[in-house]
């Protein structure tokens, strides 16, 4: 029954005096979209920063997938299939947005120490680009350059670039961020199919969003997780309702 | 957002708006137009240089070609791979010196000095200009393994200082001429090829810059290229792409390194002379200005920066010995008003495809 993808286990993060995690321990089920949450402060985006592998952790271990990640780079991390999409929208905006959905493409088709022949015209590259960029809503915006696309296109694209690499987990920074009711909508509907394939870890301030989507919930305060559960367990918690009304 | 022709800065001024409407024709049929025209100049210019009966320009523009192709090489890793390294005069220089080390060695009939074993000198250009490379690109090697791992003004300093270091080190060697450098008595041997004839030495020249363009060109485009493109525009998104990016940059410096070291060999060729100035901090900051007036990122515009600093020179240090005086307030203008330097100015909104 129990089958995690990811254990953390007491995972710890100090800036200076400040433990922005502080003896975390979680973990997630296989197939699942587990939810992070928490106050601000709480340690949420450092918590993935630290699964991702963009920073490193003081102490503590990290297991993926049966095997120990917690001294492997950001990109060695990827390749085996741990993603992470950010909460500021992070692209290459110089290039289309085909371009960018290719090379997510390009990293999973081994190494491009390929010098020669033109990626642009690579049809392996392009065709899945723009078989995904149609998948998340994006067909017709293919050679848009990204600068020129809506901040919710923008959102779509991001997404677009996760899926691309044909993750096993993906770790979802407020994907929701700055978006519009609609397009709120749309990027739910986006994700709610996908699990069972992809195990998503989903830090999100949107209490409907997280209760919508979520099969499990973690909540973060101070660096540790306090309660974890169904969202109706969570939300029942009398520990939960008194640290997200500030008299913790 | 959309900036039109080529002085997006001051679209307000009415003369610039006439100017944008004058060049801002079919942007990508004045690539080609620039190109080609560029192309034919470069061709054609011993010819012109005949019939104005003035030998002296081959010359000019033999220097001209060679600092392309350092400029060139500089443009791939600061123009596509974002990292500004301030310090590609000592690859350039270190290419040079191969080349006359050898041929210090086989003028004097000695064996090369501080290598085990006993290594004779040589002329022969097939065997000079690879290893001029090749030492070059060793250097790269080293150089980048270590700075790359930094990044911003801190790779900046590393890059300057490792060149810095081999400035001093050729000025400590007085076996290699120290600060006096060294002459060249014979330029490299090419079988069927008189390099001394500076039509030759021209066209040979404009031949292995050709083909540096065309091999860049392949580069940046193809899969390595894009990576590195990806690397300069955001990081952080190729690493959590799955992209080791240290590799892909180590790679693309050493590239560059082996270019401008081919480069060093053909200008001890043209002067007859090396010597620790090639190394110096100001000539990386001269190669800077080139990629920077002609276009970063575009290999074209490296090639036209290198020209029009170069000629500048040429004129400008004519009518004063303080020169810079005018090259200062030109740079800044180009910096300012045109975001894709010269070439961006010539082929307007085409240019990134330079």
């Amino acid at each position: 029954m129990a089958d995690p993808i990811l254990e953390v286990i007491s995972l710890t993060k100090c800036f200076g005096a400040i433990a922005a995690s502080d003896g975390l321990t979680f973990s997630v089920e296989r197939g699942t979209i587990h939810a992070l949450i928490g106050p601000n402060g709480a340690g949420k985006s450092t918590a993935i920063a630290q699964l991702s592998g963009e920073l490193s952790s003081d102490t503590g271990r990290v297991r993926f997938d049966g095997q120990d990640v917690t001294r492997w780079p950001v990109d060695k991390r990827a390749r085996t299939g741990l993603q992470r999409s950010y909460q500021i929208t992070s692209l290459l905006p110089e290039f289309t947005a085909e371009d960018n959905v290719a090379m997510a493409i390009q990293s999973q088709q081994g190494h491009s120490f390929r010098f020669w022949e033109d990626a642009r015209r690579d049809q392996s590259l392009r065709v899945p680009a723009q078989k995904i960029l149609e998948r998340v809503g994006l067909k017709g915006f293919a050679d848009r350059p990204v600068t020129s696309l809506a901040h919710g296109q923008q959102r779509q694209l991001e997404l677009a670039m996760v899926l691309a690499t044909a993750p096993t987990m993906l770790l979802l920074d407020e994907p929701m961020a700055g978006m519009g009711q609609s397009e709120s909508l749309q990027m739910m509907e986006l994700l709610r199919p996908l699990r069972g394939d992809i195990t998503m870890l989903l830090v999100e301030h949107d209490m409907d969003v997280v209760f919508a989507l979520a099969d499990v919930v973690t909540v973060l305060v101070k660096g540790q997780a306090l309660a974890t559960g169904t969202p109706d367990e969570i939300r029942a918690n009398p520990d939960v309702r008194r640290a997200y009304l500030g008299d913790y | 957002m959309e900036a039109k022709g080529p002085f997006p800065g001051i679209r307000g001024i009415g003369q610039m708006m006439f100017l944008n409407k004058l060049l801002s024709v079919n942007p990508n049929g004045r690539t080609k137009a620039v190109v080609i025209t560029g192309l034919l100049l470069l061709l054609l210019l011993p010819f012109l240089a005949a019939l104005l009966d003035d030998p002296f320009l081959v010359d000019i523009a033999s220097r001209i070609l060679i600092y392309a192709l350092v400029a060139v090489s500089l443009d791939l890793i600061l123009g596509y791979g974002g990292m500004v390294s301030f310090g590609h005069g000592a690859f350039f220089g270190l290419g040079a010196y191969v080349v006359g080390i050898l041929t210090h060695h086989s003028y004097e009939g000695t064996t090369i000095a501080f290598l085990p074993g006993d290594w004779e000198g040589t002329t022969q250009a097939f065997i000079q200009w690879p290893l001029a490379m090749i030492v070059s690109g060793i250097l790269a090697l080293m150089v980048g393994a270590l700075s790359l791992r930094t990044s911003g003004v801190y790779f900046i300093m590393i890059t300057l200082a490792f060149a810095q270091m081999l400035y001093f080190l050729m000025i400590s060697i007085p076996t290699y001429g120290g600060e006096d450098g060294l002459n060249i008595w014979e330029r490299s041997e090419v079988p069927f090829l008189d390099l001394y004839d500076s039509q030759t030495f021209y066209y040979t020249c404009l031949v292995l810059l050709l083909l540096c363009l065309w091999v860049c060109k392949r580069l940046v485009k193809s899969r390595f290229g894009m990576v590195l493109q990806g690397c300069r525009q955001n990081e952080t998104r190729m690493k959590a792409l799955g992209y080791p990016v240290y590799r892909y940059k180590l790679t693309a410096f050493v590239i560059s390194g082996m270019i401008a070291g081919l480069a060093g060999a053909l200008s001890a060729n043209h002067t007859e002379f090396v010597g620790p100035g090639l190394m110096h901090w100001t000539r990386s900051g001269e190669i800077m200005v080139m990629v920077i007036l002609g276009g970063m990122g575009s290999l074209f515009g490296a090639v036209l920066g290198a020209a029009s600093l170069l000629m500048m020179e040429e004129v400008l240090s004519g009518l004063t010995e303080h020169w810079m005086i005018f090259l200062g307030p030109i740079l800044v203008v180009v910096v300012l008003f045109a975001r894709k330097g010269l070439y961006g100015l010539l082929v307007g909104k085409g240019a990134d495809n330079g």
